[in-house]
């Protein structure tokens, strides 16, 4: 289990990007964050990756406490920061044989459809096939949290959706918790159980929502619209002087991002 | 698994091959052509006008008495002797200078303190010109090899300290971030992050280098040497033999050129995962 108690974090220029923020989130749970830009989203991630520390407040993966990067958590990135070498999946399996690592990614490689392409260099990999591969890469070492900062914004919806069903799959095999990033509120249904609207200047958590439908979520059903229409709501409330707590639902307005 | 890859990524994986294999080679050989065409041009229209008697060509030889001179000079063997004299110095002041410039710069990349002691004095030599440090490598290192090796070592160390040092300052903080989060220790973070990260920036300093080398061998050739090419350069200009300057000069040229070719094709493999418009250096 995950949980962050009042974290926060103020930057060397003053500026706070979060505050007294508590969060948990259950073993093999996905949770998705959204919010206006500024409101700490990335900033959380990066403190639960371990890759920045916190002003006040703890992180915990499993009582344990995160300081620093950890071989538990697993990250993809919005981007998929690929190297100029063709063991991008290997990053993670330096401990490992070398007979045992090219199982292992030879694996990972198929789970996420890349097979046999191991040999190529990220310049002969469209967008999606790149993602693919950072998921792999992310997945090989089986984290017991996978964290991800918009990971499929810069594709297109067809390949985006693609990648949500074999997100979906994969996690179904091992159900690691995951956290979740994205601006994509369809997306963030499509994914998670459970939906947290942020609120900027500091970061805090504005309003949770539970995703109640099965999956597979069909983006046409009625529960889907109905869901999607109360986060965007949510979420311009988030973004407006006063900030009800409560956001009626139905008056759905796309202009928080 | 492979079945939910769409269409698109899937016809994606061989545009840039098939785009590579495709493009490139027409463009190339009009390119080398092109690249000849001036020089050609002016030599021929330089000949003519030597030949017609519009002028005696004394101080500016034709094209065919310069290709005579230096027929003349690889036919004694003398080209080859100066010609190698200089290749040596060349070699050894600019695995020198390489060696030392990559070693500073990589200090001086890698750590903020290291460089705000180092980088203003040797900013501050880097102003000096290099033909002020003759007289004193003279004094110090004797009329003969090793002041002219160390004056090819300056010129070289400084375009590869400059841009090692920078290369490691500015390598993306988000590839720096991978290496953080799958934990790597520190030498594999510098063979398989930082190494791979700053290798365009240090070749392409290698090359500037290497140019400059040869720029600084003249210079160190002029300060008493008996072979080189430099050598044969102001024995013509003593002899008054224009030609065999000219000669050297295009020596100088060729070999310059050999080298960087050398260089390029050597290092090649190691820049072929770039992702860059333009697959050439």
């Amino acid at each position: 289990m995950l949980s962050i108690d009042a974290l926060s974090k103020t930057y060397a220029d003053g500026v706070v990007a979060l505050e007294k923020l508590s969060l948990t989130v259950g073993d093999g749970e996905i949770v998705a964050l959204v919010g206006g830009s500024g409101c700490g989203k990335t900033t959380l991630l990066r403190l639960i990756a371990g890759l920045d520390t916190a002003s006040a407040g703890q992180i915990r993966l499993d009582d344990q406490r995160i300081n620093e990067p950890s071989a538990n958590i697993g990250v993809i990135f919005q981007e998929p920061r690929l190297f100029p070498i063709e063991d991008n999946v290997a990053f993670g399996l330096n401990h490992l044989s070398a007979f045992e690592r090219e199982g292992l990614v030879a694996n990972a490689l198929t789970r996420v459809g890349l097979s046999g392409h191991g040999g190529r260099w990220p310049r002969e990999l469209s967008g999606g096939q790149q993602q693919r591969a950072a998921i792999a890469r992310a997945l090989v070492t089986r984290p017991r949290l996978l964290i991800m900062d918009e990971p499929f914004s810069a594709l297109d919806p067809t390949t985006r959706a693609s990648l949500h069903r074999h997100l979906l799959s994969l996690w179904d095999e091992s159900r690691p918790t995951m956290l979740l990033v994205t601006h994509d509120v369809e997306e963030a249904v499509t994914l998670a159980d459970r939906i947290i609207v942020m609120q900027p200047n500091p970061g805090r958590v504005f309003e949770t929502f539970a995703n109640p439908l099965a999956r597979p979520r069909v983006r046409l059903g009625s529960g889907f619209e109905t869901l999607s229409r109360q986060i965007l709501t949510s979420l311009d409330h988030s973004l407006k002087p006063g900030r009800p707590q409560a956001a009626p639902a139905g008056t759905a307005d796309a202009a928080w991002w | 698994m492979s079945l939910l890859a769409t269409e698109t990524e899937s016809t994606a994986v061989n545009r840039p091959a098939a785009g590579k294999a495709g493009e490139g080679k027409p463009g190339l050989s009009i390119g080398w052509i092109a690249g000849f065409a001036l020089p050609v041009l002016v030599a021929a229209l330089w000949e003519a006008v030597v030949w017609a008697g519009l002028a005696n060509g004394r101080l500016l030889p034709p094209p065919s008495r310069i290709g005579a001179t230096l027929w003349e000079l690889a036919r004694s063997g003398e080209l080859a002797m100066h010609a190698a004299a200089t290749l040596w110095r060349v070699a050894a002041g600019f695995a020198l200078g390489a060696v030392v410039g990559t070693a500073l710069g990589a200090i001086s990349g890698a750590s903020e303190l290291m460089r705000r002691l180092m980088d203003p004095t040797l900013q501050a030599l880097r102003a000096i010109p290099s033909i002020a440090w003759v007289p004193l490598f003279i004094l110090w290192l004797g009329i003969f090899e090793a002041s002219k090796v160390a004056l090819i070592a300056v010129g070289v160390f400084f375009p590869v300290y400059l841009g090692v040092a920078a290369a490691l300052a500015g390598i993306d903080r988000k590839i720096i971030e991978v290496g953080r989060v799958f934990r790597l220790g520190r030498i594999a973070m510098i063979r398989r992050v930082t190494l791979p990260a700053i290798l365009p920036a240090w070749l392409t300093a290698l090359r500037t280098g290497l140019g400059l080398g040869f720029m600084f061998v003249v210079a160190a050739e002029f300060m008493g040497a008996s072979e080189g090419l430099g050598y044969l350069l102001v024995d013509g200009q003593q002899l008054g033999r224009p030609d065999r300057i000219l000669a050297a000069i295009i020596a100088f040229a060729v070999l310059g050129k050999l080298a960087d070719g050398l260089l390029v094709f050597v290092t090649r493999p190691l820049l072929s995962w770039q992702d860059v418009s333009r697959n050439r250096m």
